[in-house]
């Protein structure tokens, strides 16, 4: 589904290398997890994906089902199948979460030739599922993650997700500011979400998330490039003993 | 010395190019009265400091600079599908015909001329009298050459709760017309009226009108300015509140080579409550200034502006606001936010806040921004499938939305939303 190869990427702006030719297949109805330390291009990695601009790809190619990712608008890659939950989900003061949750359903379906939702249906649908991930009616009628907790946002984050249905879930550090109950909220919300047509990337810095999402297999990212790959019992590993033996190993 | 004999030059140029209105009675001495303060006062210039961002020239001109007509066959006539009672004005002149009956329910409302040829009439005092108190502490000599010369208006007195709004529609026909309306409105105790208006008047247009709010009243005022590329308009809006009454004012504006819109507000009761609201959407030639002047001299009273500006293609936003609280004025609660949005890296925003305050028991705030669209929220919206000039919209609107939401009514509120879309879907062409 999602094919990585070789990816180069360096700042626009600046003159520095931050992915050094990153190699990863994600296949349809799998989950794949990428641990590493801080700083070493993992958000970097999903912002490249959904077309956020001031990087400059130098090197390698991404797809999505066999589509280029890279020469895409980042609405168009929306409209394949592309969701990345934020690490830091943007407040956006005077525009309501229902309203953006409606325009962005609409704009997906419109791009995809599919009918737009109808007022009504769309309000079962987003009850239904905000319902799920404990997200009251108060919270849809804010701005967008306007005077929302971390753990709200992160929530928000999901409800989007499962609204769009996309094809691709790539999750940055959604487990960051979760308390125990919460992450449970997301873990549920993104396994209702796992089936045989939908891939995941994980990312994280911890093991935690991993025990409520369970993996299938396991990249570790340190300086722009994945050093090692296993199944989920490569997160225990760093779990344990962190990421110093994988970094000593490898060297 | 020298500046100030250039001003009185230009006022003696601009009334040598003006036939004076005949009139009688108390009109008569209320039309003098102003002819000798802007005698004395004249017209401002380039280097008044009231006009440090605005060029008052073509304001004061003897001639108006022609404005071609302007008229897109897809605008539906503004606030046309709201029950109301319509005035219109032809270049400056009353459009009988084209008018309703001016008649309803609690209200009374009379052609200007009408009233100036009564002897005794409300009006007289309203009419300059609002506008004379407005020129200290500083000189407006645009209206005061307005009360002098102004060829037609209406004047409207509200003694119940109207039971629709009054509409004065302001329709340019000719490209030469330079147009002096002066409209008088009181509202009495308990009583509460909506005035809305909308169209570009004339190819100048020079208006004021003076609001005086009794004792419990209301007052609502929704303006749109007319989106005739060339047109200048000059307006004032001189209003004096009463205890426990309310004023709330907005004003769109789109397009328009040149507007000052000034507002003149005296809370003069306790309790009373002032709000008054702009947005303005410039492309290329297009220069809007809001000057607003807020003097609180009750107790308890609020006062709130919200002005915000969307700006591209070279368009230029003046904002000068000020809260002046008198001693005496306590638990004044003021407040003040100018923003604007810039497109692009040819527009600017000159934003001059002012608070003056000789009270000590008061809340005032305010604040001015400028900038530009919020990249990690556009992109935030794209990542959600949203296209980029419909992203860009939405945070448009975004910015706009506490201006709008001044507008109390909620269908007048969406139809100046559904002007602004129009406008933002015609920047996409
Ligand atoms: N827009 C940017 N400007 C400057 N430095 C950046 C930018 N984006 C990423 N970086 C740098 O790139 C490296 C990788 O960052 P990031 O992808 O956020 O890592 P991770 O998510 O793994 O913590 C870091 O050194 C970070 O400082
Ligand atoms: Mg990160």
């Amino acid at each position: 589904m999602l094919e990585i190869k070789n990816l180069h990427v360096k700042l626009e702006e600046e003159d520095k290398q931050i992915l050094k030719g990153v190699n990863l297949t994600v296949e349809a109805g799998r989950v794949h997890a990428i641990m590493g330390p801080n700083g070493s291009g993992k958000s970097t990695l999903s912002y490249v994906l959904s077309g956020r601009d001031g990087y400059e790809v130098t090197e390698g190619a991404a797809t999505l089902n066999g589509e280029d990712l890279l020469g895409m608008e980042p609405e168009a890659r929306a409209a394949a199948g592309v969701f990345l939950a934020f690490q830091y989900p943007v407040e956006i003061p005077g525009v309501g979460n229902m309203t953006f949750l409606r325009t962005a359903v609409n704009a997906q379906r419109k791009a995809r030739g599919q009918e737009e939702l109808s007022a009504g249906d769309f309000l079962k649908l987003v009850r239904e599922k905000a319902k799920d991930l404990k997200i009251d009616a108060e919270m849809l009628k804010r701005p967008v993650n306007v005077g929302f907790s971390g753990g709200e946002k992160k929530r928000n984050e999901i409800l989007q997700m499962a609204m769009l249905e996309p094809k691709l879930c790539i999750l940055d550090e959604t487990d960051s500011g979760l308390d125990v109950d919460a992450m449970k909220l997301v873990a549920d919300g993104v396994n209702a979400l796992r089936d045989a047509n939908r891939g995941f990337l994980v990312i994280t810095h911890y093991q935690r998330l991993l025990n409520h999402i369970k993996p299938d297999v396991v990249h570790i990212m340190a300086d722009g490039r994945i050093i090692k790959t296993g199944g989920p019992e490569l997160a225990l590993e760093v779990e344990k003993n962190g990421y110093a033996d994988i970094l000593a190993e490898v060297a | 010395m020298a500046l100030a004999q250039a001003k009185i030059d230009a006022a003696e140029a601009r009334l040598a190019a003006l036939s004076l209105p005949e009139s009688t009675g108390w009109a008569q001495t209320a039309r003098a009265d102003a002819l000798a303060r802007l005698r004395a006062m004249g017209l401002p210039g380039r280097r008044d400091e009231y006009w440090k961002y605005t060029d008052p020239s073509s304001l004061t001109a003897p001639e108006a600079p022609r404005a071609a007509l302007f008229s897109d066959p897809s605008d539906a006539p503004v606030f046309g599908e709201i029950d109301r009672l319509k005035i219109v004005f032809v270049d400056g002149i009353f459009d009988a015909e084209a008018s309703d009956p001016l008649e309803m329910a609690g209200i009374e409302i009379e052609r200007l001329d009408a009233a100036m040829q009564a002897d005794i009439h409300w009006a007289k005092d309203v009419y300059g009298v609002l506008e004379a108190r407005g020129q200290s502490p500083v000189e407006r000599p645009l209206a005061t050459l307005n009360t002098a010369c102004a060829t037609d208006g209406v004047v409207i007195r509200a003694t119940a709760r109207a039971e629709k709004p009054v509409n004065l529609i302001y329709l340019h026909k000719s490209e030469s017309s330079d147009a002096i309306l002066h409209h008088v409105v009181k509202i009495e105790s308990g009583a509460e009226l909506t005035v809305l208006e909308n169209g570009p008047a004339a190819a100048r247009f020079n208006k004021v009108m003076e609001v005086e709010v009794a004792d419990g009243g209301a007052f609502h005022h929704i303006r749109t300015q007319g989106r005739d590329h060339e047109r200048r308009a000059v307006t004032h809006l001189f209003a004096r509140l009463g205890a426990e009454s309310l004023f709330k004012s907005f004003t769109m504006t789109a397009n328009g080579v040149m507007t000052r819109n000034e507002a003149v507000i005296e809370m003069a009761g306790d309790d009373a409550s002032a709000h008054i609201a702009g947005a303005a959407l410039g492309d290329g030639e297009f220069h809007h200034d809001d000057t607003v002047f807020i003097t609180h001299d009750a107790l308890n009273c609020e006062s709130r502006q919200v002005f915000k500006k969307v700006l591209r293609n070279g368009a230029t936003g003046v904002f000068q606001g000020k809260i002046l609280v008198k001693a005496g004025a306590q638990k004044t609660d003021g407040y003040q936010i100018s923003q604007s949005l810039l497109l692009d890296d040819d527009s600017q925003f000159y934003a001059k806040p002012e608070l003056e305050i000789y009270a000590d028991d008061v809340a005032c705030s305010h604040g001015s921004t400028t900038g530009a669209i919020d990249e990690d929220a556009l992109f935030y919206l794209r990542s959600r499938g949203v296209p980029l000039a419909r992203a860009q919209d939405m945070l448009v609107l975004a910015f706009l939305a506490e201006a709008i939401e001044e507008i109390a009514d909620e269908t007048i509120a969406d139809e100046i939303l559904a002007r602004l879309r129009g406008w933002l879907d015609r920047r996409h062409g």
